[in-house]
């Protein structure tokens, strides 16, 4: 139980929270026809004969939609059905073209599984919380309808009508904004991983039913709950879920009760309201699609399924810290993002193979420099930078100059504006621009001697006791040297000089 | 188990069929002739049997997903879709304004 | 000459149009006159006499050519109004769906056409296959061309498929598509002393087939002889990708299979169907049905189904359930009627339109269908019809110890005129009593006719087949039809 409360009139209330996660799978083609996927196009133009429930028309699966479901399943080490079945949920409306959406009602795809969200020390999220799954089961998307085109008319845009939908139903285990907020993100985390959703959630991909009922702090009965559907984001999840819980406690201490009902957000103005027009259908007469058979999955394809897992979140994670010797920092933000841990892995790999060293022994470098040091010389530079220049072997050039020594963090960062603007070769950088650290002892030396010839009474002070004045003469060498000493050597023989 | 007036005017609903009270009183005894006749199904001890799901013994087939792979199951075909509709305004169908 | 071509079925004309007997145009040119001529009998919504012209025309051409005509090449067919044609109205009978133009072919049709056969017209129907007299179509009552002797009261002749049956049997058409959900084939052609045959569910594809329930619906061939139906449904059935439920297997050649020695067959008498309110005219020929299958050879043995009596009620909660889902999808916003009263909002448009488009038997099943799926029903109903199907399913797969094909009369009574039974939904429902057990259990079922009553109305016998199994079925049908000697013909009135 989290620590999140509303402090009511009459004393204490805790919020309940689960979540409906439709999800919305990576596929080229719809869940039962031919028509394209691909988001944007002209209205009704991805729409086929299927879609439009024309007479006569029936539907067949495409397997990848059941294949990332599976693969989504083991992912949250849930329950996989041999055995699922598809329904209908009949009801009207100007979105569903048949009168009834194929999903899964009595034999979902998948049964119960869980996940571990973030801990939050801030946020009041312990470690190790899990947040219980439900089920997943797969099934169709609406159309969509827009009703600002006519006075009098709504018009209505089939083409997501039919695309593959995963709803991913979680167990009643939150008990704040954050940790839902947290749940959303590491579930996006996990299709992204997975690749069986983009997890968009700008265009739609990835959008939350928000149950919410409020309770007395330390009652065990669940209050009646509200169903805000279709919430587009992290921030409007959380800001529901606060504002539902205010309102219902609000509502209770009034005197009133609160509804079963099905409620929507309007980000503009922060508030849910009651959604009367899906009101009086709540009777879907769910049954068996008698176009359908029940779906028996062979053990060959959950075998290849499970076969073709990634490395998940939480496991890489703990790969990163332990084998990698990253901190617990580094090892977040590198694995929040499938495009952050891909760049970083392939660096990690290219850098090591040029190094001919273990990738354990070059992490925390090529972390340092995918999290800081890259995205900062990117951004400094703007739009000067090319980002197609940003690749990995160039990356790796520089930071084997770097482990070698042969140039310095400064030079590094230098040498990166310069590819990214133009593309060269970093080694070739190095040379022409003399972006390169002096490590030639003699030439140090030299430099040295004269630095401790000019400073004689600086000398004499640090050998009776003024250690301090040790970085004055590192300074000094490198000042003579126009910051190409090798700092590493310049330091080593200084000290051998000064004894 | 039997039907009254409302429960029709209920059924009726759902199904989205308006019916005015005459069609509903006269819906009322010849709903409830059906319904009372099915009632004997009530008789047979099926406790233990599984409730058929394939007619014939036979397991879902499942097709590759490749956009458009048989025209007659393809998008991409607008005017046929509309060709029919009551209301085709600007590529969508038009309904009565719904306010949601 | 014209006029006997339309006495002709379809292994007769296709042989004469291959031999050159005469030509595929001769052909479709009779039948189109004998279609125009026949208005009476309402057997068509609509007609498509150019659409019968080119696929002859087609076929004479490639006679010319020298090419294969296909199995149907040169025979051309009612078209049952539930198959959706391509450019060609299709209304499933219905009131909402006038006016609808198909932008696609239903897969039985196009299988039709590629076999070398036309479409003489759209064949009148029960609204939505609901129904078995052909009364509740919105584009009128189908008349049977039969009369009882020595009267003229209008017939009718049984449903769904009821202008397809009509359609034969006055030689109108040699023959037509039917589908059968609980009955539709096999009753009307009882009625219209014609063949046809329900194949095993999965045969012909349902892809483009207006629905009316989707576990039960099955297309089928309805001709003059078995041997025509073995012909028409070769090229109706087959794989269809398109169709879940579609039977991923090879078409045998029912044609070249067929055999009417029985010996070493055993046909099954069910002893439950012998049920009260069973014509003695249908009592007698299911005991001369028994006989001439002996003398084919077959060997006849008792079998029980003892689920029986339990099938039509079941059927009469799955079959409804499932259509008042199908038909959800006809709400005035894609296509068909759209009834939008002054000032209504979605909800009232789809009220209205579906008050004004569907009939009072569509209307009557999607509320029943309703009510039996809705919260606190769904068990008591569904599930409970679901297993009942389940055990009249067992009850056959048992019997199959026993027999190898069923005999049992199609109906329990001849034909009865129109308007007799239409107030009395109930009494009309079992008339499909002993064709619905198959239907439940997706088992080939086929009618022949045997004779006719002394009122001179055509009956039919019933052979149900293990699944895949139409070859036992047709076998044993026309070892009934050569036996049977059936040359009854309604006289011309229309
Ligand atoms: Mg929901
Ligand atoms: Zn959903």
């Amino acid at each position: 139980m989290s620590n999140y409360r509303i402090q009511g009139a009459t004393g204490e209330w805790e919020v309940v929270i689960g979540l409906e996660v439709h999800a919305q799978v990576t596929s080229n083609s719809k869940l039962f026809s031919g028509a394209d996927t691909t988001f944007g196009a002209e209205p009704n133009t991805q729409v086929s004969l299927v879609d439009a429930a024309m007479p006569g028309m029936l539907p067949v699966p495409n397997r990848e939609c059941i294949r990332q479901a599976v693969r989504t399943g083991m992912a949250i080490e849930a329950q996989i059905n041999k055995y699922s079945r598809f329904d209908r949920k009949n009801y009207f409306y100007a979105d569903l073209p048949q009168g009834y959406q194929i999903s899964q009602l009595y034999h979902p795809i998948v049964g119960e599984g869980s996940l571990t969200i973030d801990a939050d020390d801030k946020a009041g999220i312990p470690e190790d919380k899990v947040i219980g799954i439900e089920r997943i089961h797969v099934e169709q998307d609406a159309g969509k309808l827009m009703h600002d085109q006519h006075p009098t008319m709504s018009y209505v845009d089939l083409n997501r009508c039919g695309v593959a939908l995963m709803e991913i139903v979680s167990k009643p285990d939150m008990t704040s904004p954050a940790e839902a907020g947290a749940y959303v993100r590491k579930l996006r985390s996990i299709l992204r991983y997975v690749g069986s959703c983009d997890g968009n959630m700008e265009q739609g991909s990835m959008r939350a039913d928000v149950n919410v009922s409020v309770r007395k702090v330390g009652d065990t009965e669940l209050g009646t709950r509200t169903e805000t559907k279709n919430v587009n984001s992290v921030r409007f999840v959380m800001a529901v879920i606060e504002g539902e819980a205010r309102r219902q406690v609000a509502l209770i201490e009034d005197g009133g009760t609160v509804v079963q009902e099905t409620r929507l957000y309007d980000p503009d103005r922060n508030e849910t309201r009651s959604m009367r027009s899906k009101e009086d259908a709540h009777d879907y007469r769910y049954f068996p699609d008698p176009d359908l058979l029940p779906l028996e999955l062979e053990q060959d394809f959950l075998d290849a399924c499970r076969a073709s897992l990634p490395e998940l979140p939480d496991a890489k994670r703990a790969r990163y810290t332990d084998a990698l010797g990253l901190t617990p920092y580094n090892a977040r933000e590198l694995t929040a993002e499938v495009e952050t841990f891909a760049r970083f892995e392939t660096l990690l790999a290219a850098t090591a193979g040029l190094l001919g060293k273990g990738e354990e022994a070059v992490a925390t470098q090529v972390a340092n420099w995918s999290l800081s040091v890259a995205p900062g010389v990117m951004n400094a530079l703007g739009d000067e930078a090319n980002p197609a220049h940003a690749t990995a072997a160039a990356q790796a050039a520089i930071l084997k100059m770097q482990a070698a020594g042969e140039i310095s963090g400064g030079q590094a960062k230098e040498i990166y504006e310069i590819v990214l603007k133009t593309g060269r070769e970093p080694g070739e950088i190095a040379e022409t621009e003399g972006l390169k650290q002096q490590s030639d002892t003699g030439a140090i030396e030299a430099v040295i001697d004269e630095v401790l010839a000019s400073n004689t009474d600086k000398v004499e002070q640090y050998k009776s006791g003024k250690d301090k004045l040790f970085g004055f003469f590192v300074g000094q060498t490198m000042k003579a040297m126009q910051g190409k000493g090798n700092p590493a050597v310049v330091n080593q023989l200084l000290k051998d000089k000064l004894g | 188990m039997s039907v009254n007036k409302a429960d029709v005017a209920k059924i009726a609903s759902l199904a989205r069929i308006r019916m005015d009270d005459a069609a509903l009183e006269r819906m009322v005894p010849e709903l409830n002739n059906i319904l009372g006749w099915v009632e004997q199904l009530g008789e047979v001890d099926t406790s233990g049997v599984e409730p058929m799901t394939a007619v014939i013994a036979n397991t879902l087939r499942l097709r590759d997903d490749v956009v458009d792979a048989d025209p007659l199951t393809a998008g991409g075909r607008r005017e046929d879709v509309l060709a029919n509709a009551p209301a085709a305004e600007h590529g969508f169908f038009g309904v009565p304004k719904v306010i949601e | 000459m014209m006029s006997d071509l339309t006495q002709l079925g379809v292994k007769a004309i296709r042989d004469g149009v291959s031999g050159g007997d005469f030509t595929a145009r001769e052909v479709a040119e009779a039948f189109n006159a004998a279609v125009a001529g026949a208005a009476a009998l309402n057997a068509f919504i609509v007609t498509t006499p150019d659409h019968a012209l080119a696929a002859a025309d087609a076929v004479d051409e490639r006679r010319a050519q020298g090419e294969a005509l296909g199995v149907m090449g040169g025979v051309p067919i009612g078209m049952k109004d539930l198959f959706c044609t391509k450019g060609v109205q299709t209304t499933a009978a219905s009131h909402i769906l006038e006016g609808f133009i198909p932008q696609y072919e239903s897969t039985v049709s196009s299988n039709l056409w590629a076999a070398g056969a036309g479409m003489l017209g759209k064949l009148n129907l029960d609204q939505f296959a609901m129904g078995s007299s052909n009364e509740t179509s919105y584009f009128g009552n189908v008349s049977s061309p039969w009369r009882k002797d020595g009267t003229n009261a209008a017939m009718s002749p049984g449903g769904s498929s009821g202008g397809s049956a009509a359609s034969v049997s006055a030689r109108i058409a040699p023959a037509a598509t039917g589908t059968d959900t609980g009955g539709s084939i096999r009753q009307p052609a009882a009625f219209a002393g014609i063949c046809g045959i329900k194949p095993t569910y999965g045969r012909c594809s349902r892809w483009g087939v207006v629905a009316f329930a989707s576990s039960l619906d099955q297309a089928g061939p309805m001709a003059h002889s078995v041997e025509d139906c073995a012909i028409m449904l070769g090229a109706m059935a087959g794989f269809d990708p398109k169709d879940a439920t579609s039977l991923k297997m090879d078409v045998p050649d029912w044609e070249a299979a067929l055999d009417a020695d029985l010996k070493g067959k055993r046909i099954g008498i069910p002893r439950e169907y012998r049920m009260e309110g069973t014509d003695q005219a249908i009592l007698d020929s299911w005991e001369q049905g028994k006989a001439w299958l002996r003398d084919a050879g077959a060997e006849i043995v008792d079998i029980s189904l003892p689920h029986t009596k339990y099938a039509l009620p079941a059927y009469y909660i799955i079959a409804p359930a499932e259509a008042s889902s199908n038909l959800a999808r006809y709400d005035g916003v894609r296509y068909g009627l759209r009834d939008l009263p002054e000032g209504s909002g979605l909800q009232d448009m789809y009220a209205a339109t579906r008050a004004a488009g569907f009939g009072d038997e569509v209307k009557r099943r999607v509320l029943i269908g309703t009510y039996v799926l809705s919260a606190g029903f769904y068990d008591a109903y569904y599930t409970q019809a679901q297993k009942i199907r389940a055990l009249v399913a067992q009850d056959f797969a048992q019997a199959w110890a026993q027999c190898d094909a069923i005999l049992a009369p199609t109906t329990p009574t001849a034909s009865f005129p129109l308007g007799s039974l239409s107030d009395d939904p109930l009494t009309m429902y079992l008339n499909d009593v002993f064709a619905v057990p198959a239907s439940l259990a997706g088992l080939p079922a086929m009618s022949v006719p045997c004779g006719v009553t002394s009122e001179g109305l055509p009956l039919g016998l019933q052979l149900v087949g293990k699944a895949f199994d139409e070859q036992g079925v047709l076998n044993a049908g026309l070892a009934i039809e050569e036996r049977a000697g059936f040359t009854a013909k309604p006289e011309k009135w229309w």
